[in-house]
């Protein structure tokens, strides 16, 4: 019974990290993507396509940190201190870009560096969060149940290079999710940006692809014997289905339909991953089962779940009905 | 003292959490008093009201943004800090705090952004409802952390199993009502009210010594000043109560507050003041009236109380500490009540928006709250030392397996941070409340973020707010 409970709390951790990537990613994109934007009326629009939403968005990562804590603690207590620096990073970046949101407001004459800090702290906490995910590809060591690396282990060029790709990734969310709230030249710039940030995803995401294998021989096996190809295969080609659909759309001045094919990107990217790491949170060292949490606590919390999250999903949703359409230039400040 | 990993983390969760604790102290308080204003506004359509709301809507949507972004830190902190507690402590603690994000943290960013930018998009009740919904969010926020809290002070409802992780014995029931936490929801949440009513106060004297005739001032103040009269008192039977039970379940703590090192087997004193030594296990120079200490803790002049002296020496918390900690506390509490009553005297003479030496001791009682709650947070937890989990888990066997070296860097990085951002926070905060309250605070939520739903021409000509 416990079995199914730690694969009920996987798929719910693996929701929750994919809401997050989807919702705060374009937000954070939008903030790598500050420093190209028009000082004045782009900078105060791109401002406010997001401010009535990043907070929820955000909430998103603080659940999934309390989820793996409460589901599976032997796996937060292993890749936290794993990935120290990192986490360390991407809280300080969070926390330059979310008060950017509000102070930036507050003075004019210190907008441009309170503008710098939401740019600056945006692309660290995308950064971060990429090497997170690179560092828990390529394996971290565990001896008795804990974490037994130094402070840098996580340091490394396949790491590096899925930092990049989640950059690039969140960058194009964020010019696509700018061409729907926003137009005029704001767009026309937004849509430029995002056909040279879709080519450099794509690129990145195919490197990591090519480079996983090689980490280790256990993800060749997943993603290449027989019958698994026939499974695995389709997600290369539904990438470039959705690259096509991407190309086309943009091309055609379609306002929403670029932003959903780079979410549906994200969706394979991330079916991709659990391919290559599933049933481990660290890869061949702890598996769901190892890491979960006695059965009472998570049915304890599979009853709020189950309960809440549709509510949440609903006022959510609500709070971005709300915001719909175009972006203005005024806040309430 | 030895700068260990052991004591780098510490001290970075003490900074870290001192500095967060301050925005949600006053937000908690914010928000309710938000939801007062509105809700005063639509009764009585009273643009008075709205205006207070307004003026303090952008002082909230500050502090509530810097409580954000420094309480995400601390959620991620026990995983970096303190993974060994996160590994043992996790399937109890685990579940509670992910409940605090679904039922609460959710809940008050779904409904912020309408709160900040909604008014004009979604009509006057229902924009009433996200105030309310923000509200609730942050006191259900309050209930859950201070379950978490209490459990570690008191823990009940569990069993240790075989891999050393703590875990539920049965129901849930006994680990989320711990025997501390009615006491220390009640006191907490008090204090973040008083926090915010002397906070409000101190902005409304600070105008009144300016303008006295301004009517936004003058009611904020009575507000305030009310909230001060009626709950000061209210806290300080809460902190003895909680006070008592601690007693019962945490005494090391209680001695060290108070400064008992020996036994008093015919009454202890109250040490008004003094210089603890753990060291000579004694208070030095120490003022203490005769049996009164017992007859506040026991509520009996003669009844016995241990001593710290009674217990391993190594199972005490730093009792100097404690013990400063404490009488800075009761301090600003006595303060608080003083200024409240004074204020019901100015009430009664007529004299509230004219008592010059009134306002200036309210403007300098503005941050009283903040002081005394950040006081109160560390006499209870470093009075909980030498443990995370009381009795069970030291602080010692919880640390996360890191370098001294890394935590020393992440510290130094966050005391800059935390100085250089939440520092500009506090001067544009001051700032803001250094404007006169008018009767025409600058359009806030009323001016659309996003011209959905509206034709372009009501987008440029909105009426008014209050208008209707």
């Amino acid at each position: 019974m416990s079995l199914d409970l730690a694969i009920v709390w996987a798929l719910i951790l693996a929701f929750v990290i994919l809401a997050y990537v989807v919702m705060d990613g374009f937000d954070l994109g939008i903030g790598i993507l500050f420093p190209t934007l028009e000082v004045g009326p782009e900078r105060d629009r791109a401002m406010n396509a997001i401010a009535p939403v990043w907070d929820g968005n955000e909430t998103w990562l603080v659940l999934g940190g309390g989820a793996l804590l409460a589901a599976f603690p032997l796996a937060y207590s292993i890749i936290l201190p794993a990935t120290y620096p990192l986490m360390i990073a991407m809280l300080l970046g969070l926390l330059f870009r979310g008060v950017a949101f509000e102070f930036r407001w507050r003075d004019p004459l210190q907008r441009k560096y309170w503008d710098a800090a939401f740019a600056l702290g945006s692309l660290v906490a995308a950064f971060s969060q990429g090497i997170t995910v690179g560092t828990i590809l390529q394996g971290i060591r565990v001896v008795n149940g804990a974490y037994a690396g130094g402070w840098l282990d996580w340091l490394s060029p396949f790491t590096v290079l899925t930092g990049v790709s989640v950059v690039l990734g969140y960058a194009l969310l964020g010019s696509t999710w700018l061409i729907w709230k926003t137009d005029g030249a704001g767009q026309v710039h937004a849509r430029r940006l995002a056909m040279k940030l879709a080519i450099g995803t794509v690129v990145a995401m195919a490197a990591v692809s090519v480079a996983t294998p090689y980490l280790h021989y256990d993800y060749w096996r997943r993603w290449f014997s027989m019958p698994n190809v026939l499974f695995t295969a389709q997600v290369p080609l539904l990438v470039l289905v959705t690259s096509a659909i991407f190309v086309w759309s943009l091309r055609r001045g379609a306002e929403r339909l670029p932003f959903l094919m780079t979410l549906a990107l994200f969706v394979l990217n991330f079916v991709g991953l659990s391919i290559s790491v599933f049933p481990y949170l660290v890869p061949r060292a702890v598996t769901i089962w190892d890491a979960a949490a006695p059965a009472s606590s998570q049915r304890f919390m599979l009853a709020g779940v189950s309960v809440i999250m549709p509510v949440i999903i609903a006022y959510t949703g609500w709070a971005y009905w709300v915001f719909r359409g175009k972006a203005g230039t005024h806040g309430y400040h | 003292m030895m700068l260990d990993a052991l004591h780098l983390a510490r001290a970075q969760f003490a900074f870290t959490m001192s500095f967060h604790f301050l925005f949600p102290a006053f937000s908690i308080g914010l928000a309710s008093y938000l939801m007062v204003l509105e809700g005063l506004w639509l009764k009585t359509s009273n643009s008075l009201y709205l205006d207070l709301f307004k003026y303090w809507l952008k002082i909230f949507a500050v502090v509530f943004g810097m409580g954000v972004v420094s309480g995400i830190v601390i959620s991620y902190q026990f995983g970096t800090n303190w993974s060994a507690y996160s590994n043992r402590a996790g399937p109890i603690i685990g579940p509670l705090m992910a409940y605090e994000v679904l039922t609460a943290f959710f809940l008050e960013a779904g409904f912020l952004g309408v709160m900040l930018f909604g008014m004009s998009k979604v009509g006057k009740g229902l924009h009433f409802f996200a105030t309310c919904m923000v509200a609730l969010g942050t006191l259900i926020s309050a209930t859950w952390i201070i379950s978490v809290n209490s459990w570690m002070q008191t823990p009940a409802g569990f069993s240790v199993a075989a891999n050393g992780q703590f875990v539920p014995s049965g129901s849930w029931w006994p680990i989320i009502f711990t025997a501390s936490f009615p006491y220390r929801l009640a006191h907490t949440v008090i204090a973040a009210y008083l926090t915010t009513a002397f906070t409000v106060g101190g902005v409304g004297a600070w105008h009144l010594l300016e303008d006295k005739t301004n009517l936004q001032a003058r009611k904020m103040f009575s507000m305030a000043m009310w909230m001060a009269a009626l709950v000061a008192p209210v806290q300080i039977l809460a902190g003895d109560q909680h006070g008592l039970n601690t007693l019962e379940h945490q005494p090391v703590k209680v001695l060290a507050m108070e400064g008992d090192f020996e036994a008093s087997p015919d009454g202890a004193p109250l040490v008004l003041f003094g210089f603890p030594s753990e060291k000579d296990a004694t208070v030095h120079d120490r003022i203490a009236i005769p049996h009164l200490g017992s007859l506040i803790l026991r509520h009996d002049a003669h009844a016995p109380l241990p001593g710290l002296t009674d217990y391993r020496r190594d199972r005490w918390p730093p009792v100097a500490v404690v013990f400063w900690s404490f009488r800075i506390m009761v301090g600003l509490g006595m303060l608080m009540l003083s200024l409240g009553l004074w204020s019901l005297l100015a009430r009664a003479r007529k004299r509230l928006y004219d008592w010059r030496l009134l306002h200036r001791a309210a403007v300098l009682m503005g941050p009283a709250g903040f002081a005394a709650v950040i006081a109160g947070w560390v006499t209870t937890e470093v009075g909980r030392q030498p443990y995370t989990v009381y009795g069970q888990l030291l602080t010692a066997d919880s640390l996360s397996p890191l370098a001294a070296p890394a935590v020393g860097t992440s510290l130094v990085m966050f005391v800059l941070v935390y100085f250089t951002v939440f520092g500009a926070g506090a001067a544009y905060i001051v700032r803001m409340m250094g404007r006169l309250p008018t009767g025409e605070e600058l359009e806030p939520p009323h001016i659309p973020q996003h011209a959905a739903g509206i034709t372009p021409a009501s987008a440029i000509d909105l009426p008014p707010a209050g208008v209707s």
